[in-house]
């Protein structure tokens, strides 16, 4: 089948590809909501890892080097939304907003002399003859480790939060943080810890756009993937598998768009390139409509702060 | 009744001259007394005497500022509750520590310092709860349970600890009286096996019927311990508060010349608009100037709902609510208010009051329609405040001033300016759910007091409520929700305890598996 000049296989493989930076971002914000903090810092602690994630792998001229530097540098930025939100009780919305205005900034200051530069090669995983087998080897079998750590983490996260007490205490802090604070949990600690995993998440997310993605660094390089991935949380209803579905769908939709664009479809290439994003609204509002279906799911204690006064 | 803790007098926990001070008030000074093991102790007074500190400070929420305790001979301060729970010592909360959107299971599990495998550990669940009569499936989520279901988990999870003392707080508030005998029939069980049992409660009947002995605090001291089967429930109130209490007085009844009734509610049918609510269906009543009319029910059977169904923040058919003929049941809250009707929510801090917002604007905000306190959309800051003054005053409401946020004021304290706010509006139509919760003898007194003056005064009254004083004492006629259906209407007088616990839905379908006795 051929669609105008765009092969499936292909757009299936490099869907794959797309939604890596959104599905990464998406399964850190979803842990983070899941213990009752919503932090809507994700673009900014994004571009950070794309800035930190660059520098590092280009000073040191190792990809996987990079990815780390990528994830400890949206991890401190994420620390400053720990810091103002568990311990200084400030307004989750407000300062997850200051974030993202303040990694966007930092990330251009930081850039400013790498722009133009290319990065170290990130190596694809041998799989030998497996590669070769027409279709499934193109789709399944050509990608670089980052492709398969997502769909991993999105598998270890789903494992942990249903399985292990681990995850029970973050859904149990995020659903009643009073309750949880009763029974004797430390909700500030563990809430904490799911920030900086958030961050974590969306740094390695951020550092996969600047190094194999696009890879370069421009300013504003993520260009409001970080959005897309909050969208995802609400849109998966907090489930980490409709993480992965959301991802796809809408890393799609960027790869579709793209090769429409490629094959000279005749509709305004603006139009195209807003489609991700009218698509996360609609997407929204719809999944929203369903008489609060989506919002049952949500965390009860979600957005809200805990004081340990009582 | 009390058969245990006389074979075995042996000490299970002492208090010794225990003081906890919070800025501006002493919560608990010098509190001693013992439980010895296998006991059923009772911990009585007034909200705000400090019963709820001291659990906190044996349960290792809350550290005390001087004084020691002893658990088994041995010293006992617990630094967080898990040390508490490895010393044996286990709580249920008074407002349930459950989480809604996890399984029984879950919710056990994460009480537990060392939960088996979730499979083990359902195994477990059920084990335990059909030994002590009270089946538990631990795979339903807590969110779709009963508030006496909910209570089961909070039990099992502390059986499943194999505790040495067993802190109850107010456990019975939120059962019917069938429920209430399912529980003491586990605690006495419980109790002969050895398991001490701390118990808080302001229902004096209980206590009398369950405890072996009995601690009563007032402002934050020890005033008095005794055996509370030896007391009759007056001497114990009194005990309590430290004065002479005076039930509220009716009035003979006047003759309204109204021939329609100030509130009819015509099969009223509404699904509801909280999560995990209850729909109304098909209710019907109506009351008439100068009556009482009392609803009881167990918490989550549509009481939130008939009251917003009444105050108008939940819409329905105009027809399906009428006062004094006129259909108002599509009109909004503002407009039923410029009617003649107030309504006082349950949940104070949210729904009656705005938490963060000042008791003089919290006045504003009910008050503003019916007491004119807004002129061409400017407020009457005066008039307002002297208005709230005068709530502070008359219904004695400890506050330093009316520009406290309301959410500084303790419970009972808020409870009595927010029925304060709304019982002197001059009403024609009184709305109330749950008008004396937690609040102390004395204030509760008051406030039944106070709604039979409106009555008198020729308003129709609606009182919800979950404590049946309340509605023996004030109503005149009687009937209970249970899921959502009102049940028929029956004249208060003459009504016995069983009748109301069959009109609230009996046990619920929760059946006793007592198994030997």
């Amino acid at each position: 089948m051929d669609l105008g000049g765009i092969n499936p296989a292909v757009l299936i493989a490099s869907l794959m590809v797309a939604s890596v930076p959104i599905m990464l971002a998406a399964l850190g914000e979803l842990v983070v909501e899941k213990a009752g903090v919503l932090n809507l810092g994700v673009e900014g602690m994004m571009i950070m890892g794309a800035i930190c994630g660059f520098v590092t792998a280009v000073e040191t001229g190792s990809p996987f080097l990079g990815f780390i530097g990528g994830a400890l540098g949206a991890m401190a930025l994420s620390l400053i939304f720990a810091f103002l939100t568990q311990v200084l009780q400030a307004n989750q919305v407000a300062t997850g907003l200051a974030l993202t205005l303040f990694g966007l900034g930092l990330s251009s200051l930081i850039g400013q002399g790498y722009v133009g530069i290319k990065p170290p090669a990130t190596a694809i995983v041998p799989f030998g003859p497996l590669a070769d087998i027409p279709v499934v080897g193109r789709i399944l079998f050509s990608h670089d480790p980052v492709v398969y750590l997502s769909i991993a983490l999105v598998a270890g996260v789903w494992a942990v939060l249903k399985f292990s007490r681990t995850g029970l205490v973050i859904r149990a802090v995020g659903e009643s943080h009073d309750a949880a604070h009763a029974l004797g949990y430390k909700v500030t600690r563990i809430r904490i810890l799911a920030i900086l995993f958030g961050g974590a998440m969306a740094g390695l997310g951020g550092a996969y756009v600047s190094l194999v993605r696009v890879p370069q660094w421009t300013d504003g390089i993520t260009a409001g993937a970080g959005w897309i991935a909050l969208a995802i949380v609400v849109f998966a209803s907090w489930k980490p598998w409709r993480i992965l579905i959301g991802a796809y769908l809408f890393g799609g939709i960027t790869v579709l768009q793209l090769n429409l664009q490629a094959a000279g479809a005749r509709i305004p290439v603006e139009y195209l390139s807003m489609s991700p994003y009218l698509i996360t609204i609609l997407v929204l509002v719809i999944m929203s409509s369903g008489k609060g279906r989506a919002s049952l799911n949500a965390p009860v204690a979600l957005g809200q702060n805990f004081h340990a006064s009582r | 009744m009390t058969q245990a803790g006389k074979h075995m007098a042996e000490e299970l926990l002492a208090i010794d001259g225990v003081t906890k001070a919070y800025p501006g008030v002493v919560a608990n000074s010098d509190v001693s007394f013992s439980i010895t093991k296998g006991e059923i102790h009772a911990l009585l007074g007034e909200n705000g005497a400090g019963k709820s500190t001291l659990v906190k400070m044996i349960y290792g929420l809350v550290k005390p500022d001087s004084g020691k305790m002893t658990l088994r001979g041995q010293s006992f301060a617990p630094a967080e509750p898990r040390a508490a729970r490895a010393s044996g010592v286990a709580m249920v909360f008074q407002h349930f520590s459950l989480f809604e959107a996890l399984t029984v299971a879950e919710n056990v599990a994460l009480g537990m310092e060392n939960p088996p495998q979730m499979r083990a550990l359902a195994a477990r669940i059920k084990e335990v709860s059909e030994d002590y009569g009270l089946p538990l499936d631990p795979d339903r989520m807590v969110g779709d349970l009963s508030a006496g279901e909910r209570q089961r988990v909070e039990i099992i999870r502390c059986l499943l600890q194999d505790p040495k003392l067993l802190i109850m707080d107010e456990p019975t508030s939120v059962l019917t009286p069938q429920e209430v005998e399912i529980l003491f029939k586990t605690l006495r069980q419980l109790s002969a096996e050895g398991t001490a049992i701390l118990y808080i409660s302001h229902k004096l009947e209980e206590i009398r019927a369950l405890c072996d002995g009995a601690t009563i605090l007032r402002r934050g001291k020890v005033v008095a311990s005794c055996i509370p089967a030896e007391k009759t429930a007056r001497e114990l109130a009194e005990l309590m508060v430290g004065a002479v209490l005076t039930p509220p007085a009716r009035a003979a009844k006047k003759a309204w010349p109204e021939t329609e009734a100030a509130l009819e509610v015509r099969g009223l049918s509404a699904t509801s608009p909280i999560p995990f609510g209850t729909a109304l269906k098909e209710i019907s009543f109506s009351v008439r100037r100068g009556e009482v009319l009392g609803i009881a029910g167990v918490a989550g059977n549509g009481q939130d709902e008939l009251l917003l169904a009444l105050s108008g923040e939940l819409r329905s058919d105009p027809q399906m609510v009428l006062s004094f003929g006129k259909p108002i049941g599509a009109l909004g809250p503002s407009e039923r208010r410029a009617a003649g009707f107030v309504a006082a929510p349950e949940d104070r801090l949210g729904h009656a009051a705005a938490p963060d917002m000042s008791l003089m604007e919290n006045a504003l905000l009910s008050g503003a329609v019916r007491k004119g306190l807004t002129r061409r959309g400017f407020i009457d800051w005066g008039a307002t405040a002297s208005w709230a003054e005068e709530i502070v005053a008359r219904f004695d409401v400890r506050t330093p001033g009316i520009s406290v946020a309301a959410r500084a004021l303790s419970g009972g304290n808020l409870q009595k300016f927010l029925m304060g706010r709304e019982l002197s509006q001059s009403p024609a139509v009184v709305v109330i759910n749950q008008p004396t919760w937690g609040v102390d003898a004395a204030a509760a007194a008051f406030i039944r007091q106070e709604i039979l003056n409106r009555a008198e005064e020729g308003a129709a009254v609606v009182v919800i409520s979950q404590d049946l004083d309340d509605l023996l004492e004030i109503s005149d006629r009687f009937a209970a929700l249970n899921e959502g259906r009102l049940s028929p209407m029956r004249p208060t007088e003459g009504l016995t305890v069983d009748e109301i616990g069959l009109m609230m839905g009996g046990a619920h379908g929760m059946e006793v598996a007592h198994h030997g006795h």
